[in-house]
């Protein structure tokens, strides 16, 4: 298993280098202009020695080649320095068009607020999503399945630019339960503070955990339904073990195999941020800087942002796939 | 039908077990499928019944029903003195100890997650208060007994062979020291030089535990080798149960008849003398079964009684049952012996 893992990293490498050239190729290509937004009174001349002050006067190769140096050496190397109070530790940094301060600080700013909210949807979908599977596959056809499969489909296939703003409009205008605007800046300090907090979270997270879970209880649902009637089953009522022992230990403990992987592989999209709905509520989270980057043709931030991604999702891949070797004794790497 | 004189370890009377066919938008219930149908036999202390019959005929559920694996629709069944036909599921799980299973696929009847101390140790973690050395004892001595090697056990089943995994499967039907086993075509997964390793295992964990098997099977001359008495079943019923001899020697019934002349003979000069009785057509489907005898329809002897009236299921000579109208007591005397007749004593 570890040879495999090691050997799964260094093939990582390669395929994250050709995935770094690709990101810069089709963002090069993007007609996005980083002057655009700024105010129309500034002469065209400006513009263009604004772009050229940028680099992006420079050949593509020296572009890419000068990020790459930026990401993969100048940030390391800084962070080791500092830590270790070797040197300076000011090295060139990747720095973003529209502020000027170093992309990973961004992100490094951003990510609580998305991990806060959008990795607790993703935790509060896991949890309502694992019983409501169980129970519906136990009881196949019952009421409960039919709403359960009706309240997925309905998770599942209205976006969450609607619920969100649905939820909105109901708790926060005609209600006004919870506040419909993610305020970043609150701290939490007392018992005052932590049920604000909770507050300003219950909306954002219950949209979010709706579409996870529907996704989810699927799974789990469809693995259940799978494993129930598998000759191992009987087996084991036939041993005459309690319904409970058959269900929580023998069906349950085999049908999680895939559905642990399926939630492995869904935790990259964590990080991603739920682009559309930080932008509902107003987090200012990584889904969020993504899109003021695009929009603001600010390249250096997307283009990192979007490594990064790519390196979760590889990790994440890698992590689901150990997690099967580990769990299913039937399959061993090596 | 019994010669030891005592009661039967189990008794089945009147069993039916039929599968609701649901159709329509709104899953209207529009049939059953008569899986078994109504059959009844007795099986002694310390004997072998054997059941065959065709694919399809009913033979796995009726072992599945006597273990009330499922939930029977009608009929009794008594297994060493306790009907078990309707008890509720609680008190069905302490039964359970008594009566046990060997599956058909050796593969899919063990939890893959599980290793083989585990698979075998489970039902000794449910019924009986064992402390974990006590209860490794005792898997190490039903591995003995089934013939693995003590190191196998901290593996887990995708690692062994067909017949390791049989194997596996009998230690944890043993593991409760039950009194009665249902062989659920335990060799047909299997590969022929296992066959006789795995049957010949069965037959002297019989002799060491004093077993009783309800050995099914399709497998005709795996059924003369182990069993004591044979059922025959076609369509959900029981057509003909006899003494083994009795019945490879003497068969009564027109299916049993075809089913026996369908085993090749090893002999060539006898297997081509031999007739062969070819049944033309297929099986009746389970949830639309004939009017009158099930086997009418295929039957090389039928008239129009057997079209109208079910015959009965009746015993027609000492420890000879069946049901055809056509065998009666008079048919039995001129029914011709078979050459090399051997009775057994």
């Amino acid at each position: 298993m570890l040879n495999y893992t090691i050997r799964r990293l260094l093939l990582a490498i390669p395929t994250l280098i050709a995935i770094s050239l690709i990101i810069f190729l089709l963002l090069d290509l993007a007609p996005s202009d980083p002057t655009a937004n700024l105010p129309l009174t500034i002469p065209p001349e400006v513009r263009e020695k604004i772009r050229q002050s940028l680099g992006l006067g420079d050949p593509i190769y020296i572009r890419y080649l000068l990020w790459c140096k930026q990401f993969f050496i100048n940030e390391p190397l800084n962070i080791l320095e500092q830590w270790l109070g070797w040197g300076e530790g000011d090295r060139l940094r990747v720095l973003s068009w529209q502020t000027r301060s170093p992309v990973v600080d961004l992100i490094v700013e951003r990510t609580p607020q998305t991990l806060w909210v959008v990795g607790m949807s993703y935790v509060v979908g896991v949890a309502i999503a694992l019983p409501i599977g169980i129970i519906s596959a136990y009881r196949q056809y019952s009421w409960f399945d039919q709403i359960g499969t009706f309240v997925s489909m309905v998770g599942f296939s209205v976006p969450t630019f609607f619920t969100g703003v649905l939820v909105i409009v109901i708790f926060s205008v005609w209600l006004g339960w919870f506040p419909s605007i993610y305020d970043t800046t609150h701290e939490v300090t007392d018992w005052e503070s932590f049920l604000f907090q909770v507050r300003q979270m219950i909306m954002p997270v219950a949209v979010l955990a709706l579409f996870n879970a529907a996704q989810i209880s699927r799974f789990m649902r469809a693995s259940m339904l799978d494993n129930l009637n598998q000759d191992y089953v009987r087996t084991a009522r036939a041993k005459g073990l309690r319904e409970r022992t058959v269900v929580l230990i023998h069906v349950l403990r085999n049908s999680l195999i895939p559905v642990v992987t399926v939630i492995a592989l869904g935790v990259p999209q964590i990080f991603g941020g739920a682009i559309i709905t930080e932008q509902v509520f107003k987090v200012n989270g990584l889904g969020q800087l993504l899109i003021i980057s695009i929009q603001g043709g600010d390249l250096p931030t997307v283009q990192t942002l979007t490594f990064i991604f790519a390196v979760l999702i590889i990790v994440f891949n890698l992590v689901a796939d150990v997690l099967y070797g580990i769990l299913d004794p039937r399959i061993r790497y090596d | 039908m019994s010669d030891t004189g005592g009661q039967p370890l189990v008794q089945v009377r009147g069993l039916k077990m039929h599968f609701p066919i649901y159709a329509g938008i709104f899953r209207r219930h529009v049939g059953d499928i008569k899986a078994v149908d109504d059959i009844s036999l007795d099986i002694n202390e310390s004997e072998t019944l054997g059941l065959v019959g065709e694919s399809g005929c009913g033979k796995s559920t009726a072992g599945r029903a006597v273990l009330r694996l499922y939930d029977i629709t009608d009929g009794s069944i008594t297994v060493d003195g306790t009907d078990i036909s309707d008890v509720d599921k609680e008190k069905l799980r302490h039964l359970r100890p008594k009566m046990q299973m060997i599956f058909q696929d050796p593969q899919a009847s063990l939890n893959p997650r599980m290793t083989v101390a585990g698979i075998i140790g489970e039902p000794l973690v449910e019924h009986m208060s064992l402390s974990r050395s006590e209860r490794l004892e005792r898997v190490y001595q039903l591995m003995d007994a089934v013939g693995l090697n003590r190191s196998f056990a901290d593996r887990y089943p995708h690692e062994f062979s067909g017949g390791q995994r049989q194997r596996i499967g009998i230690a944890r039907a043993l593991a409760l020291n039950p009194k009665f086993i249902v062989c659920d075509e335990p060799i047909a997964a299997l590969d022929v030089s296992i066959q006789a390793q795995v049957v010949n295992l069965l037959e002297d964990l019989q002799e060491q535990f004093g077993l009783t098997y309800l050995f099914i099977s399709h497998d005709l001359s795996m059924v003369r080798h182990i069993a004591d008495r044979v059922a025959v079943m076609y369509l959900g019923k029981i057509v003909e149960l006899a003494p083994r001899d009795d019945l490879y020697e003497r068969p009564l019934h027109p299916y049993t008849q075809a089913l026996l002349s369908a085993v090749p003979e090893p002999d060539p000069v006898r297997e081509a003398e031999r007739k062969h009785i070819i049944l033309t057509g297929d099986v009746p489907s389970p949830s639309n079964a004939p009017i009158g005898c099930n086997f009418c329809t295929r039957c090389p002897r039928a008239e129009q009684i057997c079209r109208e009236i079910e015959p009965e299921f009746r015993q027609v000579e000492k420890g000879h049952y069946t049901a055809c109208h056509f065998v009666g007591d008079t048919e039995i005397k001129t029914a011709e012996p078979t050459a090399g007749e051997r009775v057994k004593p």
